[in-house]
């Protein structure tokens, strides 16, 4: 027991570390400066399956580029290129 | 003071092909009779609907982009509403960066149409094997 108190935690299984690769915004990355909502498989990357626009915090996208997203999609969405709702999208 | 705008209209899919080229002129002419100044147009041909709209699964698409005064655009969509041919449209003001993507876009479409007649003599030959297997 007592060497249980001098030494280090230890673990039966060492603790997984995991080394998440960090989100960026694409838009950002790529430089991209107007998101086209005329585009319609391009703004799929950013729905879900049902056709929901994605949050930030899985896509990465920075918020000014977010609010274009969100722009574009409902647009789109209007000029029926994109459902408003819908199962299996992808 | 004069904006750059753009408007993509959805009409009926019961048209024929000389009654959409009316509707389309119909709508440049009002854009030019009321000091407006085409940019450019572009036919996207009949399209799948992704959700109905008046019964209507398909559509005939059609793109214009245009220079006019901002009061123009009431007039437009105004014309729009009463035209029992358009089932859906959109009229969008144009800003600097939008402006410059229509212009890298036209320029690919462009030199995309340009493309197969002068080099890839292949790439229209993949295209075409492409459809037949949609199709089967």
């Amino acid at each position: 027991m007592a060497n249980v108190e001098n030494s280090e935690i230890r673990y039966l299984n060492p603790p997984t570390v995991e080394v998440r690769k960090k989100k960026y915004c694409r838009f950002k990355k790529a430089g991209i400066k107007y998101v086209d909502y005329k585009d319609a498989e391009f703004l799929k990357k950013f729905l879900n399956e049902q056709g929901k626009i994605l949050p930030r915090r899985i896509t990465g996208t920075s918020l000014k580029f977010q609010r274009k997203v969100a722009q574009a999609v409902k647009r789109a969405r209007s000029l029926a290129l994109l459902p408003f709702v819908t199962d299996l999208l992808k | 003071m004069i904006k750059q705008y753009e408007t993509v209209f959805i009409a009926t899919p019961v048209l024929s092909d000389a009654q959409m080229k009316e509707a389309v002129a119909k709508y440049i002419d009002l854009i030019k009779a009321n000091g407006g100044e085409i940019v450019y147009e572009e036919d996207w041909g009949l399209k799948q609907l992704a959700y109905p709209i008046q019964h209507k699964t398909s559509g005939f698409y059609y793109l214009i982009e245009f220079k006019a005064a901002p009061e123009f655009i009431a007039t437009l969509e105004t014309q729009y509403h009463r035209d029992e041919r358009i089932i859906r449209y959109l009229t969008v003001a144009l800003d600097k960066h939008a402006i410059a993507y229509a212009e890298h876009r036209r320029q690919v479409r462009a030199n995309k149409a340009a493309a197969p007649k002068v080099e890839a003599a292949p790439a229209p030959v993949e295209e075409v094997e492409l459809e037949e297997t949609k199709e089967d």
